[in-house]
């Protein structure tokens, strides 16, 4: 009933796009108004970035009309785009490591003296826009060595440098602490008081109820939901995802700790040091901590990847510092590394491989020979008992969706029942219907009395499954937590190296 | 006494080649193409410049035909690791093989004769001030080639495109157009190798007479960590070792012994510069110490 104010900045009418095998947008109608920030939302393989794809000139639609700004467009690629206005900040940057921010910020639009980039104003632009716009960041450093918040802010004074009016992001607090996400959602909200246009694509509900104006939600391809912020819950939004209803951010009953598992003592490693750590059987231990604070390490450390240069790490009992891999797990552990797709699984070898892995050493082979049918019946009861969708046990680990194959990957390390289980970002970039399963199996997983230490960058996560937080800050715990302590304002404080740190060396 | 001007003068002239094929290198490093096929596309370039000038009678056009001739030799690895995404040290090893095969196929076929061509009426290139004009065409190439990649629009172009393809497509600018380029280029630049080597250094051709001064240009670049300056102090360490080589004939070693000296060299150049780089990338991450 509003009458027609300004034209919108994006209207997407019916765009359908096929690929082979799925309809990845079928009839999609999104309109975003000039001056809101609008989010985008839905699980992997909704539609979302083949619908950002097709906005931004990356791929063709196969139907539909795109118009920016009330003009019919069709773009050849994203310079088109650009050039209409668009600006996109991809989930993972597209930044060059080795130039300046200067640099990054003016290429391919380079402000030029006699064929030369002058250096001068591109540095001087570089000011007045983060001065502009509350992006203060060092002109002259080295993108490659500035901390990821900053790096994304480089991504918007490039989008800005080359006169964006709308911004599209992806994903964009995927690697943030809390505190740079605030800072990120106030930059969003003052370019969107100026009259820009921001599309958020997440999944994460929290950011969308604080820092969106109206919310477009997709599901198989199709849009489910209209809805305007101020007006939904995030209950509405997840189960608009989902298709059902979900039960967000529970945090479950504590176990009963037992004897203690894991012990570390004045442990070091590179990027780690003097660390005292221990965690007993029954119980989650969830070390919080922005990415590159020194966790992945000590989990290399700890599956024996990465040598480890003092201290004792006793599983069980038993010194196993310097321990192989293989040793360690005959002892009693099993590791879900961060990277599924690199190190945790062999994306051309079949789901049945996948699954075999590690369990070859002991109940699929005999003497030096793997048994087919023992590996096919090992496979078929995880892909059952995990709820890992595959069409049959032989496709290849890569025909799977980011969450199935995180569950085969949990899967396959859960069954191992070792006492001790050491996993990574459980969760990361897996689907709000897949989370539930996998915390689920982890709670069941300690409370059959197994150790498990638990690395993740979601506080929600830690805070719903650790019997104990810890905060690792610059390769050492700055903060623990017992459960009914560990509120998200603290733990985010310590992860970004302030708040109460209870122990602090003088170096 | 032994560190003369003499000695000087000849390591300068013993640089020019790989000079002038490092810095091609250098530029296709930096635009994230591996370069290994420098040593043929300079021995195509020895031989075109001493056939053209031959048949011709000038050195000049000699020169000309040696470089755009490299040129499109050098198209093999553009369109083969480029377009076709192939890989690029197999294309420049076969690069090599074949540029010895073809000049030694070409000098019988041509001259009809093996091993050596070698005629006392055949041009070289004039010397001016005791170097050749393509000597000072490399020390100007140095000059340019370090104002280009750190000032210029295509210099930093290339270097995103280098260190960074998606990024810079993402932008707008078109990767394969500067490894085209950059291919290109260093196709020219060891023509130029090639004919300083065949009618500057000597006046002849003879069989693989390049003799691994591509690849010497190879570990230069590398040496050089693909900067112009780099690769020209890394060229003149090898040009020295060369005429100090040469030099130490005449303190009666035996040659086999001395024209070792530029490969010796360049072996311990790559281990010294890989076990810096090494214990340099040991300390890791942003931890306090």
């Amino acid at each position: 009933m509003t009458p027609p104010q300004a034209e919108p900045a994006v209207e997407l009418r019916g765009i359908t796009k096929r690929f082979p095998g799925t309809l990845a947008n079928d009839s999609v109608d999104l309109t975003v108004s000039a001056g809101e920030i609008h989010a985008l939302m839905g699980e992997n393989g909704a539609g979302k970035s083949t619908l950002m794809s097709v906005l931004y000139g990356m791929e063709r639609p196969d139907a539909g009309t795109i118009r920016v700004d009330g003009r019919e467009v069709s773009f050849a690629g994203p310079a088109g785009a650009m050039a209409a206005g668009l600006g996109m900040v991809h989930q993972n940057f597209k930044l060059f490591d080795s130039l300046t921010v200067a640099e990054n910020v003016v290429y391919a639009a380079e402000p030029r003296r006699f064929g030369l980039v002058d250096r001068a104003a591109a540095r001087r632009r570089v000011r007045e826009l983060a001065e502009e716009h509350g992006l203060a960041v060092d002109p002259d450093a080295r993108v490659g060595d500035l901390p990821v918040g900053l790096r994304q802010r480089v991504e918007i004074l490039k989008l800005l440098h080359r006169g964006a009016r709308t911004l599209i992001l992806d994903e964009p607090t995927a690697v943030l602490t809390p505190a740079e996400a605030d800072a990120l959602f106030a930059v969003l909200k003052s370019l969107a008081a100026q009259g820009r246009t921001v599309i958020l694509v997440t999944h994460k509900l929290r950011e969308v109820l604080e820092g969106s104006d109206r919310v477009t939600v997709l599901r198989d391809g199709r849009v489910v939901a209209r809805l305007v912020t101020a007006e939904t819950t995030a209950d509405e939004i997840a189960a608009a995802m989902t298709g059902r209803a979900v039960e967000l951010d529970r945090v479950h009953a504590p176990g009963t700790p037992g004897d203690v598992v894991l012990d570390l003592t004045g442990l070091a490693t590179d990027g780690v040091r003097d660390l005292e750590l221990a965690v007993r059987a029954g119980e989650i231990v969830g070390i919080a901590g922005v990415a590159g604070n020194g966790q992945s390490e000590l989990v290399e450390a700890l599956a024996g990847l990465r040598p480890v240069t003092a201290g004792r790490v006793a599983l069980r009992g038993r010194d196993i510092t310097h321990a192989s891999a293989t040793e360690r797990r005959a002892h009693g552990l099993a590791y879900v590394p961060e990277d599924r797709h690199a190190v945790g699984t062999a994306p051309a070898a079949s789901v049945a491989d996948n699954l075999a892995m590690g369990h070859h050493r002991t109940s699929l082979s005999s003497r030096g020979l793997l048994s087919p049918a023992a590996v096919r019946a090992h496979a078929r009861r995880l892909v059952e008992r995990f709820g890992i969708k595959a069409a049959t046990e032989e496709v290849p680990a890569s025909a799977l969706s980011g969450g199935n194959l995180q569950k085969l990957l949990i899967g396959r390390e859960l069954a191992h029942e070792a006492p001790l289980l050491l996993v990574e970002q459980p969760t990361r970039g897996v689907d709000i219907g897949a989370v539930q399963n996998i915390h689920d199996q982890l709670i069941a997983y300690r409370d059959a009395g197994h150790a498990v230490l638990l690395v993740s960058a979601e506080l929600s996560e830690i805070r719903g499954l650790a019997d104990r937080v810890l905060v690792m800050y610059e390769g050492r715990i700055t903060a623990t937590y017992q459960k009914d302590e560990a509120d998200e304002r603290s733990l985010g404080l310590a992860m970004a190296g302030g708040g109460t740190a209870p122990v602090e060396a003088v170096d | 006494m032994f560190l003369d001007s003499d000695l000087l003068m000849s390591a300068l002239r013993a640089l020019t080649p790989i000079l002038l094929a490092a810095l091609g290198g250098a530029l296709c490093e930096r635009a994230g193409v591996f370069n290994i096929g420098l040593e043929g596309m300079m021995l195509l370039g020895c031989f075109t410049s001493v056939a053209t000038s031959w048949f011709t009678g000038s050195p000049w056009l000699g020169v000309l035909a040696a470089a755009l001739a490299a040129a499109a030799y050098s198209l093999i690895l553009a369109v083969g690791a480029v377009t076709l995404r192939g890989d690029a040290v197999v294309l420049g090893i076969a690069m090599n093989l074949l540029a010895v095969g073809l000049t030694s196929f070409l000098l019988r076929t041509v001259f009809g004769v093996q091993g050596t061509f070698d005629d006392p009426t055949l041009a070289g290139l004039p010397l001016v001030g005791g170097f050749t004009p393509l000597a000072y065409l490399a020390w100007a190439a140095v000059a340019v080639a370090a104002l280009l990649l750190s000032r210029h629009v295509w210099g930093l172009r290339l270097r995103g495109v280098g260190e960074a393809p998606d990024a810079a497509a993402t932008l707008g600018v078109s990767p394969a157009k500067y490894k085209y380029g950059a291919v290109l280029v260093s196709g020219v630049l060891c023509g130029l190798a090639g004919a300083q080597l065949a009618l500057g250094n000597v006046t002849l051709f003879s069989e693989n007479m390049t003799a691994g001064r591509g690849w010497i240009a190879v570990v230069a670049v590398m040496l050089g960590r693909a900067a112009p300056l780099g690769v020209l102090l890394a060229a003149l360490l090898f040009g020295l070792a060369e005429a100090a080589g040469f030099r130490l004939q005449g303190v009666g070693l035996p040659q086999q012994a001395t024209d070792a000296a530029p490969y010796v060299v360049t072996l311990a150049a790559l281990f010294l510069s890989t076990a810096r780089r090494r214990r340099r990338r040991t300390p890791t991450s942003g931890v306090a110490a």
